[in-house]
């Protein structure tokens, strides 16, 4: 089929006002949370239905042409990043909730619908727990691709913890439905497999999510310490006492500096390190934890102690928080975000290892991080007009990761692979772990055109089984082999 | 054994293999169990770390559970993870067969509690997915993907699973004879501010109730405040002294002679608890899950199952305890041929074990 025919397919599919092709307008969509990754794709289509969804896929599929899903392009991980062959496609216009069945805590919405409009939906009674930072404008659908976590995440879990059905479009452009509102449903575990999948696998059209009753009581407290050590040893004694907290998260110096510039909460900038912890659930039992982690805090060194007395002062502590990251751009013109995970215990050690990378590189760090689950927020800072910089900073970045995995960690928490840190997997994976990932990609995209190029660190193809061999048309046109 | 050695046996073997733990669910499933050649876990017996401070262990599949459980007690620390065990039974065999307890509602089931998994494949292969930290998003969820699929693509050779604190415990229950009561009370505390650690409800002998626990330095003033959630909604309510037994009984009635797993939702309680009345049977569930087994006389046979089936639909009833007879006689998973998802599910299995090793005709359709 001749590029018109192929357009004109998607035109039909998608109606003429939901296929851009200008190439201004393509610009739009080149780039997703990660701004140093932009590439303008073939064209755009902004689909309304699973049919519609299908349709496309199932044309790509005929033509041999790859295609990439995007939710609300927030994410940090290059995961929703144009293939400049294939089209991009777009789902911010299936944003409808299709069911509230609080009888049943359950809600089914549209992949496009915001994380935070699914809390909205099923208030005051319950909520949704996963809460990424980019709750207000981050589509569920990009939740379920890289099954997105927050701050909130230690104690309540993830989006795979909370997604119990979905319809998908496979890349033959069929539709599959995967568990339901039910659990245990007989066979593979393929939803929970799917989920975290980064747009490799299918493109999710209708999501099925578990919601749970609202906590009776929610007490949150900011405290300050002289260093990191010492707020780190506070959160592992937190751990240590059975104290199940809602939430716990740190930020360095830089990282407070940079929040208070822009939010003005009143937080000594002075201090080493911001302890945030936030508790919910029964008021008695979040009453006594909230006194026990209060002596925990003064114990451990800590020079104030800043309790919310009510919803707005609770407002401003996570406001400041969350602010931490756009902030950066008063510390410094470029950054770089990492995302990876150390085990709790390691996180003294770690963060004392990044300040020795920090110096020897000449370039500072901020971090900003989910204590409990011990996920690293690096953001290495540097200025790309300076020549050289970014190339240190990009080799401070990756030395970190390292740093991280030879902890025993994760090269990523909760962002995802994507792009961004396909080039680190084989730090954390062996070439028969990554084969093993491969036999379930092809299981459900053995042409490899579901968003080619993310997750994993190189081309890979899939053989037929059984069958004859058949030339990949990469393999013809000598962009990858047969491993 | 060695992991890899495990891999190789698998790749190069010629006739059906299946990899055993406890043998404590060996009946499971689609197929009887003689007809494999069996490969035993028991010597992947060591529990490799317990990181206290991280709260996360590391495993060997072969090892009990229960031993795991003792292991981590002494830190104050549990693997949240209670299915009935007969005796024996190893945490890569629950883990394969997905199978769960009370604790679930809280904490979530094996899938929600594995961080990582190493898997012996039949290509001859080792393999690992996830890590062993509590949070971790690098690569496919493979522990998941191996989670509840019965070997039946490769060998689970270790887990790396997150645990939990041990905290005091206390719990309350409420009985009655009507089904919708019962029912209505369980989810009264489903949708409470209540943070229970478990919420079960059960079924027998014209009678039922509601078991709920909550853990934490607060537990007793919660079992309080649920037993009057209780009383409001019509049950005889009481707090418990002693708990364990309660739960135990909970725990064991997941098995039998013959016995149904329900994947219902929480509003179709009530018609599973008036089914089992009808068919003479027993039931225990997790209220707030929808999940419930539906033990029944072996005289009900296949066409009880049959009939709780009809009834319930479309809710999958799958088979687990059951004699030779009934399982012979129906699918023992309740899953629709030719549906895309069991499509997928075969063309998965093809990647993985191409040639059919691993345990073939035990899983859905034959899988």
């Amino acid at each position: 089929m001749n590029e018109g025919a192929f357009l004109g397919e998607l035109e039909q599919a998608v109606g003429t006002d939901h296929l851009v092709t200008h190439p201004h307008a393509k610009r739009t969509y080149e780039s997703d949370g990660l701004l140093q990754y932009a590439v303008t794709p073939r064209a755009v289509v902004l689909p309304d239905s699973a049919e519609q969804v299908q349709r496309v896929v199932r044309l790509c599929h005929e033509n041999e042409i790859p295609w990439v899903a995007r939710g609300a392009g927030s994410g940090l991980s290059g995961g929703a990043v144009p293939h400049e062959e294939g089209v991009l496609v777009v789902l911010s216009r299936m944003r409808r909730i299709l069911e509230v069945d609080l009888d049943n805590q359950r809600v089914v919405v549209e992949p496009g619908v915001t994380n935070l409009a699914v809390s909205q939906a099923v208030g005051p009674t319950h909520f949704y727990p996963p809460d990424p930072s980019s709750q207000i404008v981050c589509s569920i659908g990009g939740n379920v691709a890289e099954n997105s976590g927050g701050a909130h995440c230690f104690k309540y879990g993830f989006t795979t913890n909370y997604v119990t059905g979905l319809d998908v479009v496979l890349p033959d452009g069929s539709l599959v439905t995967l568990g339901g509102k039910e659990l245990d449903m007989p066979g593979y575990d393929l939803l929970g497999a799917f989920i975290g999948s980064e747009g490799t696998l299918g493109v999710a059209t209708r999501i099925t999510l578990r919601v749970v009753p609202k906590p009776e009581s929610v007490r949150t407290l900011v405290a300050f310490f002289d260093s990191l050590e010492e707020a780190g040893e506070v959160v592992s004694e937190i751990v240590a006492a059975g104290i199940v907290a809602g939430a716990m998260e740190i930020m360095d110096k830089l990282s407070i500096e940079a929040a208070e510039g822009a939010v003005h909460a009143g937080y000594p900038t002075d201090a080493g390190a911001a302890l945030v912890i936030e508790l919910d659930g029964f008021e008695h039992e979040c009453e006594t934890g909230f006194r026990e982690v209060q002596e925990i805090c003064e114990r451990g060194g800590a020079t104030s102690v800043r309790v919310a007395g009510d919803e707005a002062e609770r407002e401003l502590i996570w406001k400041t928080r969350k602010a931490a990251f756009a902030a950066m751009g008063r510390l410094s013109p470029n950054y770089y975000v990492q995302d990876s995970v150390v085990p709790r215990t390691r996180l003294s050690h770690v963060l004392h290892r990044i300040g020795e990378l920090s110096e020897e590189h000449g370039l500072r760090v901020a971090n900003v991080f989910h204590a409990g689950d011990g996920n690293l927020h690096p953001l290495v800072l540097f200025d790309a007009s300076v020549e050289g910089e970014a190339e240190r900073a990009e080799e401070l970045a990756g030395l970190i990761v390292k740093a991280c995995v030879d902890e025993g960690g994760s090269i990523t928490g909760e962002h995802g692979v994507g792009i961004d840190k396909k080039r680190y997997m084989p730090a954390q994976f062996s070439e028969p772990d990554l084969a093993a990932f491969q036999k379930l990609r092809c299981a459900f995209d053995p042409g490899g055109l579901a968003n080619p190029g993310k997750l994993m660190p190189t081309p890979r193809l899939c053989g037929e089984i059984p069958g004859v061999y058949r030339q990949h048309p990469l393999e013809a046109a000598g962009l990858a082999e047969r491993m | 054994v060695s992991y890899q050695a495990l891999a190789e046996r698998l790749r190069d073997s010629t006739s059906p293999v299946r990899v055993v733990g406890g043998r404590t669910k060996i009946s499971w499933g689609g197929a009887r169990a003689d007809s494999f050649e069996e490969i035993s876990t028991s010597g992947l017996d060591q529990i490799l770390e317990h990181n206290e401070g991280d709260l996360t262990a590391v495993l060997q599949a072969g090892v009990p559970l229960a031993k795991a459980q003792e292991t981590f007690a002494q830190a104050n620390q549990m693997l949240a993870l209670d299915p009935p065990d007969l005796g024996g039974a190893t945490i890569g065999g629950v883990v394969a067969a997905g199978d769960s307890g009370p604790l679930r509602h809280r904490y979530g089931a094996a899938r929600d509690l594995v961080l990582g998994v190493t898997v012996a494949l039949p290509d001859g292969t080792v393999a690992r997915a996830g890590g062993k930290v509590i949070k971790n998003v690098a690569g496919y969820d493979l522990a998941k993907l191996f989670a509840g699929s019965f070997g039946t693509l490769g060998a689970i050779v270790e887990l790396a699973v997150r645990l939990h604190p041990m905290r005091p415990t206390a719990s309350a229950e409420g009985h009655g004879a009507d089904p919708d009561t019962v029912a209505h009370a369980a989810h009264a505390l489903a949708h409470s501010q209540l943070e229970a650690q478990a919420l079960d409800i059960a079924w027998r002998g014209g009678r039922g109730g509601v078991l709920v626990r909550f853990a934490g330095v607060e537990a007793e003033p919660q079992a309080q405040a649920a037993r009057q959630a209780l009383e409001q909604a019509g049950l005889a309510a009481s707090v418990m002294e002693d708990d364990d037994a309660a739960w135990e009984a909970q725990r064991a009635a997941q098995r039998g002679d013959l016995v149904v797993r329900v994947s219902a939702v929480q509003t179709q309680l009530a018609d599973v608890l008036r089914m089992t009345e009808e068919l003479e049977g027993g039931m225990v569930g997790r209220a707030a899950l929808g999940i419930c087994w539906v033990s029944l006389p072996v005289e009900a046979g296949a066409a009880g199952v049959e009939r709780l089936r009809r009834e319930l639909a479309p809710s999958a009833c799958v088979v687990l305890d059951a004699p030779d007879e009934v399982r012979a006689a129906l699918d023992p998973w309740h899953v629709p041929d030719g549906s895309p998802a069991l499509e997928l599910m075969r063309r998965t299995k093809a990647r993985f074990d191409p040639n059919g090793v691993c345990s073939p005709g035990v899983f859905v359709g034959g899988i």
